[in-house]
């Protein structure tokens, strides 16, 4: 049956009325969208996608522009969009020419190699959805307000490249070689060793993040992947790999990434990244509109294989249940787990642990300071905790 | 004999087989090209360039390249410290610096060549990387100030936080102190 005009100018009126008590969204552009979009044709195709003008969740650099974390309290599922992953360089992000670039493997091999970024293409490829962190992530989080500010430096991607043990295994790794030196065209030349049987276990030269090529500020064209390991040991902008007989003790493994005990001795070669969770959702900065169903999600990772377990306390950890586990679970990637709860208006602290398959269980910071003391600072995976006050409002709650 | 015989036939199967390429991609990097590259330092030094530098003669050139970020003496930022500390780091107040905590000389001759200065890197001769390594050491105590840094000097030089490190015993925390249980 037909609508009348009358009545289509009824439902009309209805609809823009609904729209003025919900309010409007900004843009990024300012202007409004029409207020009804099925009254005209919408754009045409077009050759890049972009998210729409409403959506405005960003990476936030840090002061020095080195790094910039992602918005993990505004992220859906396990996949960090390109865009949205952080950031950690040490001397800017390069301009490359990927049909200049090349990849030096040499060093203790029967036959080193000379690859064009085509040639390393066309070797046997894998692709695998792996979580990276930077070995600082969390580091002096007290003053941080958002789940971005205080663990932002952790993303999930799919990486798609050549595992490196098929490229040793072409130049044929001589006997008595024990480490791989990885080298970047950074400005930095960020430089750091491998044990070769990590190199030869599940390393990869990746070419591809999320089906596109890896993003300028994630080492394109090539960047060496190391899962589950410290993020600066994944060398981006990769142009060679040394095969050696010894650790080269770079700066960036000597200087930096290394942890001070109380004793005067600093830990070395701490390469995994420890079992580590956190609510996104809700989360510091965000506020509850009113008391009723809220369904806390967040996000838990090892560097060691698979999260076996996430368990949420809503008591500051008196109480815990567990939390369910978003499928695909996989190993050294973000796991999304979700639990539903109903807040009765009352202040509350929402805290989340994950256990992995080896029954490491994330701690709490006091642990961690017993037994490292005051002056260390990477790989940081203590409980987080974040307080619901009783006007919904939520902060940062780590103690 | 004849399982003798087959181990041999196997074993030369083997080596013949790791001794060929699979996929024939790329090629072999010439020497020259090898060599452009090829400037990671390890700690046995094998990798240093000819060349030589003094103490005094990195002072002039840390003062035109490294003093604005890391001050007048090394001490004074605002970027990282690199003088001083011996001593402190077992202490509540340490403080990390190329003397107090590097172990390895080649360290700071590889990082200057590689990375700095800032601005410009790579912008550094072999002489003056010697010179300017040459005179943080000796800023630190650590070598004279006439001493004169070389391939052949330069590993030798024994850094006084050589033996501070130590290997990874994580997991290193118990289980979650507080006595909750999970249902």
């Amino acid at each position: 049956m037909p609508q009348s005009p009358n009545r289509r100018k009824f439902l009309k009126s209805a609809v823009l009325a609904a729209g003025a008590s919900a309010g409007r969204a900004q843009s990024t552009d300012g202007q409004p969208a029409p207020d009804d979009p099925t009254q005209a044709p919408g754009s045409l195709a077009r050759a890049y996608g972009e998210r729409s003008r409403f959506e405005k969740t960003v990476r936030t650099p840090s002061s020095t522009g080195t790094s910039s974390g992602a918005p993990l309290q505004d992220l859906n599922g396990i996949i960090t969009p390109s865009a949205l992953h952080f950031e950690r360089h040490h001397s800017g992000v390069p301009d490359i020419d990927p049909r200049r670039h090349r990849l030096m493997i040499h060093g203790m091999l029967d036959r080193p190699l000379l690859l064009t970024m085509d040639e390393l293409k066309r070797f046997p490829s894998v692709s695998r959805i792996h979580v990276m962190e930077c070995s600082g992530n969390g580091f002096r989080n007290k003053g941080a307000k958002t789940a971005q500010e205080a663990h932002g430096l952790v993303s999930c991607s799919e990486w798609t490249g050549v595992p490196l043990s098929v490229l040793l295994r072409e130049a044929g790794v001589q006997s008595g070689a024990s480490w791989i030196v990885a080298e970047g065209s950074d400005a930095a030349k960020m430089t750091r060793s491998v044990p070769l049987t990590k190199a030869m276990n599940d390393v990869l030269l990746a070419y591809g993040q999320n089906g596109e090529a890896i993003r300028p500020e994630q080492g394109y064209p090539l960047r060496l992947f190391v899962p589950g390991w410290e993020g600066n040991i994944s060398i981006k902008w990769l142009r060679r790999i040394k095969v050696v007989d010894q650790p080269y003790m770079t700066r960036e493994e000597t200087s930096k990434y290394t942890d001070l005990m109380p004793d005067g001795k600093a830990r070395q070669f701490t390469f995994e990244m420890d079992p580590k969770s956190l609510i996104t959702y809700p989360s510091g900065g965000q506020k509850l509109a009113s008391p009723g169903f809220y369904e806390i999600s967040g996000l838990a990772w090892s560097g060691r294989g698979v999260i076996k377990k996430v368990e949420v306390s809503v008591d500051g950890g008196r109480t815990w249940k567990d939390a369910q586990l978003q499928s695909p679970v996989l190993p050294i990637a973000f796991t999304r787990f979700r639990y539903g709860w109903k807040w009765d208006g009352s202040e509350a602290v929402l805290q989340s642990r994950c256990t992995d398959e080896h029954g490491d269980m994330q701690p709490v910071l006091a642990d961690l300071v017993k037994a490292r003391g005051d002056h260390w600072g990477y790989h940081f995976n203590p409980i987080q905790s974040w307080k619901v006050s009783a006007d919904g409002s939520v902060q940062n709650a780590l103690s | 004999m004849r399982s003798a015989s087959a181990l041999f036939i196997l074993s030369f199967a083997l080596s013949l087989s790791a001794q060929s390429p699979t996929y024939g991609l790329g090629r072999t990097p010439k020497p020259d090209e090898i060599k452009a590259w090829d400037f990671a330092i390890s700690p046995d030094g094998k990798e240093l360039p000819p060349g030589s530098g003094s103490a005094a003669e990195g002072a002039k050139i840390y003062t035109a390249n490294c003093a604005g970020c890391h001050g007048k003496t090394g001490k004074e930022g605002p970027n990282d410290v690199l003088v001083g500390g011996q001593g402190t780091l077992n202490t509540s107040k340490p403080v990390k610096t190329v003397g107090s905590y590097w172990p390895y000389a080649t360290t700071v001759w590889d990082y200057i060549n590689r990375s700095m200065p800032y601005p410009k890197p790579g912008s550094l001769s072999a002489d003056q990387v010697y010179a300017v390594t040459a005179y943080l050491l000796s800023l630190n105590g650590i070598i004279k100030e006439d001493a004169v840094l070389d391939a052949k000097t330069l590993p030798q030089v024994k850094m006084p936080n050589r033996n501070g490190f130590i290997g990874d015993p994580r997991p290193d925390w118990k289980s979650p102190s507080s006595s909750a249980t999970s249902r």
